[in-house]
């Protein structure tokens, strides 16, 4: 039920029937690509605006509620606004690379989108390293942000880029674990074996304690993943105007700001994937009645339901926690999250070696 | 073993944190601090102790309470507040008396430090709660405060 492989396929022939092989595939490309493009800008608007509601909300205001039916066009006004405006530079920047900067961190969000199963069959890339390509793309993402910074010629920029630089190569150790934690619950890297794998218990379930344990680590190494607050120092207002974006405008901000929404997404998707079983449904093994009643809710409802219930307390994270100095920042990663684990793997690896995983 | 001790503590406090932010996330459509200003214009109504413009209250019978003493001339820091006045024979003494022409407030000029409010001995002037003050030509903003043809209320000078 509610499978997208005959939708997909159906396509694919289509595509096979009026067009020579090489022109078929070239379009099918071209038809991804541009559903990727769409899904990553209407993220942007939905994210950004759903943020500022829930910010509004957390501090007793309104928000936007003047264009449109309760604000929903305002980001849209702000995209065209943000379209429309002139970029300004700075005189003495390194431009080709100051230039590429917003590409590096824009590409490095689109190609880890790629891997991500929506729903059955609905699955752009099922590469068989599917978590591993996440994790190399997110890191590459931080290319951007240093090229960023190093390339304005500002002060504050460059600050804010080696800061982000110390940040994501810490946190990245610890989000890699807490993947590999689950990874070992799996047996598998590939994404469409890991949401399989979790058709009677979602992982969390199914790893008791060190699954519980693994999901905080990962939730909090990919708040600092995505540099939000309460770690975003690499933009850190109070102290360094806008950090590594400090001398971009217009479209090139653009670029920045949006991939930070997506790079959200993208966190909160693969914990979605990983320990709440992507697009599976809620399923308890033995309940034939109630896995089925559950399947009636289609797979593609589930993944948004559950990536937006953390994108949802990522943000509550943001609006309640201060922002951290840079000590304390590799304090909480080097002394507690990387020993707790460590010592989680192994708990994890005992676990599942004497098969008491549910 | 105050580091496991530090972690359960790390834990307790952040969930007690979002404890607090939780609670008003789920009750922000009853408390929502927010005024809709253009739309609440009839109904708004500025708190108490808010400084909008000076003014100078006339009665029913036209009478205001300044006796032209210039005590709020003195006291204003930055010259807001012109007073002109005059000498006439007052009907019952025999005696000349000051009274006021015109008692001019440059709205430009005034940082709202009530201190003109404070000097007045007869309080004879106050602050008002207007709050739209923006007008397109600025010769608007210099104010006569007494009502023409105004004058001294009875028993003020007593």
């Amino acid at each position: 039920m509610y499978d997208f492989t005959g939708l997909i396929q159906g396509i694919n022939k289509w595509l096979h029937s009026i067009l020579p092989a090489v022109a078929a595939d070239v379009v099918g490309w071209i038809l991804i690509a541009a559903a990727f493009l769409g899904l990553f800008a209407i993220l942007g608007l939905v994210l950004v605006l759903a943020e500022r509601k829930i910010a509004a909300f957390f501090q007793l205001r309104l928000g936007p509620n003047r264009i449109g039916p309760w604000g929903i066009f305002q980001t849209v006004a702000d995209a065209i606004k943000l379209l429309l405006k002139e970029p300004v530079g700075t005189n003495r920047a390194d431009s080709f690379l100051y230039n590429l900067a917003p590409y590096f961190v824009i590409i490095a969000a689109l190609m880890s989108m790629s891997v991500l199963p929506f729903a059955k069959g609905l699955h752009a890339y099922d590469i068989d390293i599917g978590v591993f390509f996440v994790i190399a793309m997110s890191s590459l993402g931080v290319m951007g942000i240093l090229l960023g910074g190093w390339a304005s010629n500002n002060k504050y920029a460059l600050l804010g880029a080696m800061r982000s630089g110390a940040q994501m190569i810490s946190y990245e150790l610890s989000v890699g674990l807490s993947i590999l934690t689950i990874v070992l619950l799996s047996g598998s890297l590939r994404m469409s074996d890991i949401v399989a794998s979790q058709s009677d218990y979602w992982f969390i379930f199914k790893g008791h304690i060190p699954a519980w344990i693994a999901f905080m680590i990962f939730i909090i190494a990919g708040t600092a993943e995505t540099n939000r607050t309460p770690f975003d120092l690499t933009e850190a207002e109070s102290e360094l105007g806008a950090g590594f974006h400090t001398e971009y405008s217009g479209l090139k901000f653009a670029f920045f700001f949006l991939s930070e929404f997506v790079n959200m997404f993208i966190i909160a998707a693969m914990g979605a994937i990983l320990f709440f079983g992507g697009w599976m449904p809620l399923h308890i093994g033995g309940w034939d009645g109630f896995n089925h009643v559950m399947d009636f809710i289609p797979p593609i409802f589930w993944f948004f339901g559950k990536v937006s219930f953390l994108i949802f307390l990522i943000m509550w994270f943001r609006w309640t926690f201060p922002r951290l100095r840079i000590d304390q920042l590799l304090t909480l990663e080097w002394k507690y999250l990387l020993p707790m684990n460590l010592a989680n793997i192994l708990l994890m690896a005992f676990i599942v070696l004497m098969g008491w995983h549910l | 073993m105050s580091y496991f001790g530090d972690i359960g503590k790390g834990i307790k406090t952040l969930l007690s944190g979002m404890k607090v932010t939780g609670k008003y996330f789920l009750n922000a459509r009853k408390e929502i601090i927010t005024q809709q200003y253009p739309e609440n214009r009839d109904t708004l109504e500025m708190f108490e102790r808010f400084r909008g413009e000076v003014v100078m209250p006339h009665d029913e019978n036209n009478e205001h309470r300044c006796t032209g003493c210039q005590a709020c001339e003195i006291a204003c820091p930055n010259g807001s507040i012109e007073i002109v006045w005059d000498r006439k024979v007052d009907e019952e003494t025999g005696k000349k008396k000051k009274y006021i022409v015109n008692h001019i407030y440059h709205l430009s000029m005034c940082t709202m430090c009530n201190l003109c409010i404070v000097a007045c001995p007869t309080d004879a002037i106050k602050m008002a709660k207007k709050f739209e003050n923006a007008v397109f030509d600025r010769t608007a903003l210099t104010k006569v405060l007494n009502k023409p043809g105004s004058k001294l209320m009875d028993g003020v000078e007593e």
